[in-house]
């Protein structure tokens, strides 16, 4: 309670102090808890029971496979719909009864980038900043400042529709970070941008942690372990798991897969490639004159050498040879699995 | 307030940025002129505005649509009311800032008639009272067909649902006053007061009637609000 009445001084005392004055202030305390939330469309559930916690000036990863509710999550978070049970609060404000207070806190970054198409970049980015209550001052020294965050500056009195996709995502990333928000949630924000810009809009969400606070949802894994310093997986509305990405990728590391395709008997090759030491499963592709065998393996050692020695001494031909990637709808069975296992 | 006042600078900027604001100008400009001149070359011609007053409802009937129909449904279509709806601003400041931009794109369409007040003036030597409460009428119950184009544009992230939706809504509010010939006794009475048409009327001969001026507040405020609660609703599908 007492860090509320300090919110609230603080915005009417100096607006454009509000986030360093609060992280003073509110040291310690989570800067977003979401506790029990579940949401239903009619009869279907969205998310069921999701908790989770972000301090102050994390970057938090949001990863699921399309429809997991992801979305859904943040649309709460940023009151643009009420769960159907659960609650969350943003800066201490609960979503659903203080949510202007919630808004004022926060940048948000839809899925699809909400942008004025008639509008130019400028009086697009002051429009937004006018309906944040920003004052004359700070949207000028702002719109300067997020103009050159997000390398606009050629493109200053472009119309918003005449923007390529690159450039419309910089400016919906901009208008997500004009009022210095303290807590930035994005849903997808370098989907269907060219790989340069992903690159780019990966530093630049990098460099939002520290100051502010940042939720991004992603279907992308290595995004995931690039940006974020903690993750949630959520799976069919549920969270699975809850990790740092690179105790997450340990635990995946467990398998992983090999496509091989090898001229030669294959009886013979299935019984010699299952007695090496670490396969754990083979399935054979038939082809008419190759065979292709996937051969899922523990991943301690890597089996390249091995097998390739194999094929070489046997007097087989070796035609291909692939590590594969494990896709993540995969990992969400892996990790799925073992819990299912256990109970 | 502030909230509504920018949000209804901001249309108003993106309206008169269009060329729909010029054509609906000169399409109103024509059709009142026509009337003008057909009510003024009679045998016994009255030097008043009431021949283009009148038709305004028809006409009204079909350019207010068009003017409203782009204000919400184009923002659910950009994906922009989700923001919109993120932003510390009150769904009431929305749907009020719209409203206020819809009268301003209004009056733009009614400055143009002023010549042709100008040129009665010039000929014959009219009363200067019909002609203010005409004005004001036409005000009023502009002010209602816009209303009713609110709420059919919060309805749909589609344009041109959007104004058909309240072209019909309008139509059927307008021949209300013809239908209550069919009704019998009180229930006549309350149909024809129903009719968005009916009210107009008296401001067109000079009068200037509460229980009309009441009659189109009431309106415009239930229309609005409806169209507060149907944003409102969104939150909860």
């Amino acid at each position: 309670m007492i860090a509320f009445i300090i919110h609230e001084r603080a915005i009417e005392a100096a607006p454009i102090t509000i986030g360093k004055r609060d992280m003073q202030d509110n040291a310690g305390t989570p800067m977003i808890e979401v506790e029990d939330l579940t949401k239903f469309y009619g009869e279907y559930p969205a998310i069921e029971n999701v908790s989770f916690t972000v301090d102050r000036g994390e970057i938090l990863g949001f990863l699921g496979p399309n429809a997991a509710g992801k979305t859904t999550t943040m649309r709460i978070l940023t009151g643009f719909m009420p769960p159907t049970s659960g609650a969350a609060r943003i800066a201490g404000y609960d979503v659903v009864d203080q949510s202007l207070e919630v808004r004022r806190h926060i940048g948000y970054l839809p899925e699809t980038v909400p942008l004025y198409t008639e509008m130019s970049v400028t009086d697009y980015l002051d429009f937004m900043g006018r309906i944040r209550g920003m004052d004359k001052e700070w949207r000028r020294r702002r719109i300067a400042e997020v103009i050159d965050t997000c390398r606009l500056g050629d493109y200053r009195t472009s119309l918003i529709g005449k923007l390529s996709k690159g450039f419309r995502q910089r400016v919906g990333i901009a208008q997500a970070i004009l009022h210095e928000p303290e807590v930035l949630i994005m849903d997808e924000p370098t989907i269907g941008i060219d790989p340069i810009q992903v690159v780019e809009t990966r530093n630049l969400i990098k460099g939002f942690g520290g100051e502010h606070t940042v939720i991004l949802s992603t279907h992308i894994l290595p995004e995931v372990s690039m940006v974020c310093q903690r993750v949630i997986i959520i799976h069919e509305g549920q969270v699975v798991a809850v990790d740092r990405p690179d105790n997450l990728s340990e635990r995946l590391r467990g398998t992983e897969r090999l496509e091989v395709d090898i001229r030669g008997p294959s009886a013979e090759v299935m019984n010699a490639l299952r007695d090496l030491p670490g396969v754990l499963d083979i399935v054979r592709v038939d082809r008419a004159d190759v065979g292709s065998y996937n051969i899922e393996t523990t991943g301690s050692d890597d089996l390249r050498e091995a097998i390739s020695a194999l094929v070489l001494q046997r007097g087989w031909g070796l035609l291909r040879l692939q590590p594969i990637q494990m896709s993540l709808e995969e990992i969400f069975l892996r990790l799925t699995e073992p819990e299912s296992d256990k109970e | 307030m502030k909230n509504t006042l920018t949000i209804a600078w901001k249309e108003t900027k993106t309206y008169f940025a269009s060329p729909m604001a010029y054509i609906i100008m000169a399409v109103y400009a024509a059709l009142a002129a026509y009337y003008f001149v057909t009510s003024i070359s009679g045998v016994l011609p009255e030097a008043t505005i009431r021949g283009y007053v009148i038709p305004s409802t028809f006409i009204f009937t079909l350019l207010s649509p068009i003017i409203t129909m782009r204000l919400l449904a184009e923002e659910q279509k950009l994906g922009t009311l989700e923001l919109l709806m993120t932003s510390p601003v009150r769904d009431y400041e929305i749907v009020m800032g719209k409203f206020l931009a819809s009268m301003a794109s209004l009056l733009s369409i009614l400055v143009p008639t002023i010549y042709l007040v100008i040129m009665l003036t010039w000929f014959a030597t009219p009363d200067v009272g019909p002609i203010l409460s005409g004005y004001l009428g036409l005000v009023l119950f502009g002010m209602s067909t816009l209303s009713v184009g609110l709420f059919a544009s919060s309805l749909s992230g589609n344009q041109i649902v959007a104004a058909v939706l309240a072209m019909g809504i309008l139509l059927i509010l307008t021949i209300l006053d013809l239908a209550s010939a069919y009704a019998g006794g009180i229930f006549a009475d309350l149909v024809l007061q129903l009719s968005i048409t009916t009210h107009l009327e008296s401001f067109a001969r000079g009068v200037i009637d509460t229980h009309d001026m009441v009659y189109y507040a009431i309106f415009t405020t239930f229309m609005l609000f409806l169209t507060v609660r149907s944003l409102e609703s969104r939150r909860w599908r």
